[in-house]
């Protein structure tokens, strides 16, 4: 039998359940992979004995009927988990042990999973490209030296390098999506409310949502079917009717309409992108998709929006770390002093940067002007959609302006590196679904990835659509192995 | 008559000046769980017992609000004859300090839960009404102790996430008096709603005072100076005497007032200032994107409604109507709702010849000169209502006199026991036999001849002493009226 680790999740839990290979077999490939490719630097935390020790249990009382069936996988150090280390990628958490789990990561050990570590991740999940992880940067299997984008870098480089079969990020702007296109993955932002927020550290609360990252569109409804559940501790959570979507899985999708957004053909967009959306175009058709020219009018005011938005909403939640009751605390002269220095050497420069951001829009004398207008504006880039779907079932957008760049290439240029979730914000400030999936490569043989957005609730629709496009699509992602000596 | 009080005037030079007074209440909510959160709310726990994860501020908790906590709110909000929103909105207050673990207070500032209402106070020259801005709900901070570790503050939590309504008054307030009025009044109305224990020794009553003064006639507002978390309402009320005095002090020797947060010295008995407006501050109130805004429907308020007792206006009302009390009367009795219950169970326990207006004596005098000496509630008075009309009915009887019920009464006291056992066993049943009474009567004027002509040739002023030889000769069972009736006859 091939790798064990380049097998998809369904492969995988379907060679589990016929018993061709135990849990704790599994889980020791993805461990030793995993020490194999430290280069990467994906984990924070590793909790492999740990994991090797609940996949012996499995396997001595299996339990077939589970989802997961003893399949071990890490996730990314924002989810809480009980007992193990969480660091949200921040000094300031770097000695914080939840004594409580996420909603999400229950689902997700409820259905017989392992965890087998924390996944490295921009600090608080602020940035695109997993350096501002106190961590450390993460490397891209895709090429040594490029980014694996952010904020969920860890959690995509892992799955792109077969150190985990499957994984789950959050995205509060593009943080699932923009680095699925950038290392060849799938993922799959749902729609607010769809997967409890409950103990996952909060970056900005109204926009924040977890989804599944997977190699392929089937392993990512299942994942989501799993992740998604209506939770009381998360007031925004919605009790909708979910779906188990990789049942329902099906690539038929002819006459589907699918809405082509003129207004994100931007200035300036590289040619390969643009022919990228193109082919994008073509394969829908070839999948009996009626495509329809629309326009959302206000998308050139979703980043600047989303810059007001999140920044405020996060200067407010990250305000619970000043070193009194958990977490880094610095020795001050008094008080203040220890306030002070306790969140200038605990957070790191993106951080303190945002902080000040939303400190500054939502201050007495300019709340209006920012904050307050922002508001409008995202009602607005709302309806937008709304309007939209009253005519396409689902839009279909290039993920990212760009393939992966180089590690340090944007470090000192804040707004070109915010420009990278141009086509992804307007879909957290519209509470929408979204799932990008690898279409194509770029000159250098980078991949890059289509984003198929769908009404709210609809994740079906568009885990269809890409499920159809994929298979006429079937991107190979070209891994070298560079980092394994 | 009413003794003065209606006007609290400072005269400087050829100046009077009337004080303006709004007060903010902070109530603490009657529940047994926390405002966003399922821990304890039980006062005087272990510090830090009654903290859940939440509480504490923990990376990835969210708040969920309590029902039953949106039920008081909306409950004391129709106490106050205010208007009910169907729709509010819960915003975060940032601030940093150690007992504020989420950085952030989560209050309603927009969009309170309830709107503009009304408080009728009966002053001693009749009703004022008191108009309510608004009542929110919101969360307590934790506390923070700086005296029990000489090195470091400690913070204890229990109280963090508490929920608190906050009632602002508009500032129609203009004397220390009304001040107290108003306060006992909110806390009636919010004991008899069952949403406030109203208990300020526990601080789940305490209030911010908003003083500011004018030239008497003006209806300029003056620059006003907020007097932060005064715990009692007579710290209140010399807050505001020392406040208003330092006001006027200013105006007079030419300076302006800094609009400034204050805070009263109980010991110096006097305000010092906390932080001016320049140091105000910059809350960067924001709406709580953890909780959408709450939407009530008509028919959980009406369900509420439903639910509303008889509350302390129409209560004075009815037993004004029904008991023939006096406004006055009715107005002690409903000041409590302990009180008016313990009033009408003695009423009902009376039975049919019943004398109200001697058991509101009894009840107003005796029985709350005990209890203010012994520093107890109604609800734990030491005699019970049922025992309390048996001895007013003794009284109304004849059984026993109003004097010998006073020596029962302290019997009673042990063990609230029953007055008629007290009067059979100590044989301190009232002689009302005139044939008896009579023939002692005759004795006494036997016995004191000179003093009965001397009455008779008009010294009436003797009347009294044999009064009292009957009494004392009678061991005060003599019935004071047969006494009376057969003295005058016989002299």
């Amino acid at each position: 039998m091939s790798d064990i680790t380049s097998l998809t999740l369904t492969e995988l839990v379907k060679n589990i359940k016929d018993k061709k290979i135990s849990s704790e077999e599994t889980t020791k490939a993805f461990i030793e992979r995993g020490e194999k490719s430290r280069d990467l630097n994906v984990y924070i935390t590793e909790d492999f004995s740990n994991a090797l020790a609940k996949a012996r249990s499995f396997d001595e009382k299996p339990n077939f009927d589970l989802k997961l069936p003893g399949v071990p996988m890490a996730v990314k150090d924002l989810f809480c988990t009980d007992g193990v280390k969480t660091t949200a990628g921040s000094k300031i958490l770097n000695n914080f042990i939840p004594p409580y789990e996420s909603t999400v990561t229950q689902n997700i050990w409820n259905e017989g999973a392992v965890l087998l570590g924390k996944l490295n991740c921009d600090e608080f999940a602020m940035g695109s490209s997993n350096e501002t992880s106190f961590f450390g940067n993460v490397q891209s299997p895709i090429a040594k030296g490029l980014v694996p984008g952010g904020s969920s870098g860890g959690s995509a480089s892992a799955l792109a390098a077969n150190l985990t079969p499957i994984t789950i990020g959050t995205d509060t702007g593009g943080s699932i999506r923009q680095p699925a296109s950038f290392t060849g993955t799938v993922g799959l932002k749902p729609t607010y409310g769809s997967c409890s927020r409950y103990g996952i550290v909060a970056f900005a609360s109204s926009l924040d949502q977890a989804g599944p990252m997977s190699k392929d569109v089937k392993d990512c409804a299942l994942l989501q079917e799993i992740i998604s559940t209506y939770d009381d501790k998360d007031s925004t959570s919605v009790d909708f009717k979910r779906n188990e979507y990789s049942k329902e899985l099906t690539n038929n999708i002819k006459g589907k309409k699918i809405g082509i957004p003129k207004e994100y053909r931007v200035d300036g967009m590289p040619k390969e992108i643009e022919d990228l959306w193109t082919k994008g175009i073509e394969y829908a058709k070839d999948c009996g998709a009626v495509i329809v020219q629309i326009s959302l009018p206000h998308t050139n005011y979703a980043l600047p929006t989303y810059y007001i938005v999140a920044p405020a909403e996060a200067s407010s939640n990250l305000a619970r770390y000043d070193g009194v009751k958990y977490g880094f605390r610095s020795k001050g002269e008094n008080l203040i002093d220890m306030y002070e220095k306790t969140r200038s050497e605990g957070f790191g420069a993106e951080v303190q940067r945002r902080i000040m951001i939303g400190t500054y829009v939502l201050s007495s004398g300019y709340y209006d002007a920012y904050y307050l207008k922002a508001q409008k504006v995202r009602k607005l880039i709302k309806n937008d959609f709304d309007e939209a779907y009253k005519k396409v079932d689902a839009i279909l957008t290039p993920s990212t302006p760009s393939a992966a760049f180089k590690i340090g290439e944007k470090t000192n240029d804040p707004v070109s590196m915010y420009l990278n979730d141009i086509f992804t914000v307007p879909v957290n400030l519209a509470g929408l679904p979204a799932i990008s999936i690898p279409a194509g490569v770029d000159a250098k043989g980078y991949p890059l990835g289509l984003q198929i957005i769908g009404k709210a609730f609809d994740e079906q629709n568009i885990l269809n659509i890409a499920y159809a496009m994929e298979e006429k699509i079937s991107f190979k992602n070209k891994i070298t192995e560079w980092w394994i000596k | 008559m009413t003794k003065d009080n209606s006007e609290y005037l400072i005269l400087r030079g050829d100046n009077t000046y009337e004080v303006v007074i709004g007060l903010e209440v902070h109530a603490q909510v009657t529940s047994n769980s926390k405002l966003f959160s399922s821990s304890s709310t039980t006062f005087g726990a272990e510090p830090n017992t009654q903290v859940s994860l939440v509480d504490a501020a923990f990376p990835g908790m969210l708040p969920v609000i309590n029902e039953y906590c949106v039920k008081q709110a909306i409950k004391t909000g129709i106490g106050l004859k205010a208007q009910i929103n169907k729709r509010s909105v819960f915003d975060r207050k940032n601030y940093f300090y150690p007992d504020l673990p989420q950085g952030y207070q989560i209050s309603q500032f927009k969009y309170p839960i309830v709107g503009e209402g009304t408080v009728i106070l009966d002053m001693p020259n009749g009703q004022k009404e008191v108009g309510i801005e608004r009542l929110h709900l919101e969360q307590d901070a934790g506390k923070s102790i700086h005296d029990m570790d000489p090195q470091n503050t400690l913070v204890d939590l229990n109280r963090s996430g508490v929920a608190l309504m906050e009632i602002v008054s508009k500032p129609d307030l203009r004397t220390p008096d009304e001040v107290s009025a108003y306060v006992k009044k909110l806390r009636s109305i919010m004991r008899y709603l069952g949403t406030c224990d109203g208990n300020m020794q526990e601080g789940s009553l305490r209030a911010d005072v908003n003083i500011s003064v004018r030239i008497k006639g003006s209806d300029k507002l003056g620059t006003r100076c907020e007097i932060k978390n005064v715990n009692s309402i007579k710290f209140m009320q010399m807050a505001i005497n020392y406040e208003a005095n330092r006001q006027v002090d200013l105006i007079e020797e030419g300076k302006t007032i800094d609009q400034e947060t204050r805070l009263f010295d109980t010991k110096k008995n006097e305000t010092r200032s906390m932080r001016s407006k320049e140091d105000a501050h910059d809350y960067r109130y924001f709406p709580d994107p953890d909780l959408l805004p709450l939407e009530v429907t008509d028919e959980f308020i009406e369900k509420i409604k439903a639910d509303i007792p008889e509350l302390p206006d129409a209560k004075k009302k009815r037993f004004i109507d029904q008991f023939k009390v006096s406004a006055y009367e009715a107005t002690i009795l409903v000041s409590d709702i302990d009180t008016a219950e313990y009033f009408e169970e003695v009423v009902a326990k009376m039975g049919k010849n019943q004398d109200i207006k001697l058991a509101v004596n009894w009840i107003t005098g005796e029985l709350f000169a005990v209890l203010n000496n012994k520093n107890l509630e109604i609800s734990e008075s030491p005699i019970s209502a049922k025992n309390l009309a048996k001895l007013v009915n003794l009284i109304k009887n004849g059984t026993i006199s109003g004097k010998i019920a006073k020596t029962i009464f302290e019997l009673m006291m042990d063990g609230d026991k029953d007055p008629q056992i007290i009067v059979d066993e100590k044989g301190l049943k009232q002689e009302s036999n005139p044939k008896a009474l009579e023939a002692l009567i005759d004795k006494i004027i036997n016995d004191n001849r000179e003093k009965a002509i001397e009455y008779k040739q008009g010294k009436e002023k003797l009347f009294g002493f044999f009064v009292g030889q009957a009494m004392k000769v009678s061991g005060g069972k003599a019935n004071p009226q047969l006494i009376n009736d057969i003295l005058k006859k016989k002299l």
